[in-house]
Formats: C-alpha cells, sequence, structure tokens
C-alpha cells in the first residue's frame, strides 16, 4: 500500500463513531476482540469487520497468541493523519503569508493618498 | 479581555477539524477588516496572494460579489502547465464582516475529488487586527476528508515538496 492509499485507508477508518471507540479503548491498553465487543451491542463478527478496517489502516495490530490475539493501538498511523493536517495548515500559512505582504503595501498606499488628499484639501 | 498588539512572528493559522463534516481555519492579520475584506472580494488583489504552494499562479479568477453573484478561480502549474479550479456563488456578502459561499472543485488535469463545500468566512476586528475565521463545511465526514486530502497529495505533491524545502531553509 502507498502513502496516499494508507492515509486513505486511515481517514476511512476513523471516519466510524464505533472504530474511534475502539481506538479510545485501545489507547488504555491492548484488549482482545471479546473484550472490545463488550461495551458495543454488537456481535464479534461484527467487531471484528471494524478491526480488519482499522488493521488495514495499521491503526491495530493483532498479537502472535493464537488463542486471544489481543489488539494493539499503532499511534504512528494517527501521526501521519496529524501531519496531513500540518501540510493543510502550511498550505494555508504561505497564502496568508503572501496576504500579510499584500496588506502591508495596501495600508501604505492608503497612508499616503490621505496625506495627498489632506494636502490638497489645504492648498484649495 | 484587551487585545495586546499581535507582533508579527505571532501570526499563525490554526486549522481543527471541530466535529465530523468541517474545516477551520483561524488567522490573524495587521489591517483593519475593510482591507482584508477587499483582499479577499477584489480579483485583483486576490490573484496576488491565494495561490498555494510555489511554482503555481492564478490566471483565472473571476468574482462577482453579492448574494447569488457567481465566482470562478482557476490555478496553473508553472512546471508542467497542469490546471485545476473552483467555482461557485455567494450567498452572503456583508461588508466588511461575512461572506459565505458554495464551492465547487474542478479537478481539471490534476485528479481527485472534493465535493461541494459551504464556506462561511467571518472578519472580526480589535484593536487594528483583524480576526478571520474561514468554516469549511461538507456534507459528510468522507467528503471533508477526501477534499482535504486531495489538495493535499494528489495534485499540488511537486509544490508541497517545494514548501517542504521552503520550511526546512526556514528551520534552518
Amino acid at each position: 500500500m502507498n502513502a496516499v492509499d494508507r492515509l486513505n485507508a486511515t481517514f476511512l477508518a476513523l471516519a466510524d463513531p464505533t472504530r474511534r471507540a475502539i481506538l479510545a479503548r485501545l489507547a488504555l491498553g491492548e484488549a482482545s476482540v471479546t473484550e472490545l465487543a463488550e461495551p458495543f451491542d454488537m456481535s464479534q463478527p461484527a467487531i471484528s469487520k471494524h478491526l480488519k478496517m482499522l488493521e488495514r489502516a495499521g491503526l491495530v495490530s493483532r498479537g502472535r497468541d493464537a488463542q486471544r490475539r489481543p489488539c494493539r493501538l499503532e499511534a504512528q498511523a494517527l501521526e501521519a493523519a496529524f501531519v496531513w493536517l500540518e501540510r493543510y495548515r502550511q498550505l494555508w500559512d504561505m497564502n496568508f503569508t503572501r496576504l500579510d505582504s499584500l496588506l502591508d503595501e495596501l495600508q501604505a498606499t492608503n497612508k499616503v493618498s490621505k496625506r495627498r488628499s489632506k494636502k490638497t484639501a489645504k492648498r484649495s | 479581555m484587551k487585545t495586546q498588539p499581535t507582533s508579527r512572528t505571532a501570526l499563525k493559522s490554526t486549522v481543527a477539524l471541530p466535529n465530523d463534516c468541517d474545516v477551520v481555519v483561524v488567522r490573524a492579520f495587521n489591517a483593519p477588516r475593510e482591507l482584508v475584506f477587499d483582499a479577499w472580494t477584489r480579483p485583483a488583489l486576490v490573484q496576488r496572494w491565494l495561490l498555494g504552494p510555489p511554482g503555481w499562479t492564478m490566471p483565472v479568477c473571476e468574482m462577482d460579489v453579492r448574494p447569488g453573484g457567481k465566482y470562478r478561480w482557476r490555478w496553473r502549474s508553472e512546471a508542467d502547465g497542469k490546471e485545476f479550479g473552483f467555482s461557485g456563488e455567494f450567498r452572503e456578502v456583508v461588508r466588511p464582516s461575512r461572506i459565505v459561499h458554495v464551492e465547487r472543485y474542478d479537478s481539471g488535469d490534476v485528479g481527485g475529488t472534493m465535493g461541494e463545500a459551504l464556506v462561511t468566512s467571518e472578519l472580526i476586528e480589535n484593536d487594528g487586527v483583524t480576526t478571520h475565521t474561514m468554516t469549511i463545511h461538507y456534507e459528510s465526514q468522507e467528503v471533508r476528508d477526501a477534499a482535504v486530502k486531495t489538495g493535499m497529495t494528489d495534485g499540488m505533491e511537486m509544490g508541497y515538496q517545494r514548501l517542504d524545502e521552503l520550511l526546512a531553509e526556514q528551520r534552518g
């Protein structure tokens, strides 16, 4: 999976309240599918389906213990989503830095034209 | 609370995802809000700053700034001539405090999807500093995330590479 597909998968995985709740639970520590299913009014297969999406997005990994296969939060995939937001912010900041210069220029021009119109008013 | 005069270096934009459907961009400017409003609504001024990463120009900027009036923005990459744009119409125009417009993405040669967004810009002035809050509302989280991702990854990747270089230079 390339970086863009991975990011797609991350955001798709985050676009669901159940999956976000699963991540919040896993932030507290590892849990089995049974443990994760408990607080939700959902069958284990339904929870497993959500977990598959989270795994595909790299947000969750499963332990090797064949019986329990505990789920673990993989926080670095979330970090990729934050980096993405930071780049979006930087894009706007580039525009706004140019806008700062433009506003300075407009204010300087306004001051000059005001001074000029005052002088003209005095003369007449 | 009294606002302290803002120093140049303190002017940094913030981007937040306050709920599933919105992106909120906030930035302060050392200028009266009439000027900031002009910079957002006069095509000749918009073309000078709303350019994205280095290497992009804005050859088309047509704006009929009044309720129901249409606009068309188009950008072009100097490096490979690729183009994309936005178009839509204004819903509310209250000089110098508020602009609401509908935004539709035209993927041009760049690709990606963005759906439709309702963009609300509010300008508040305090002690000569204007705070601009832009709320970009999408119909769902899927549409919103696809939109920001399109803006970030698909078409403008070359520009962003240059942006990263520039930011690295600034960091020294």
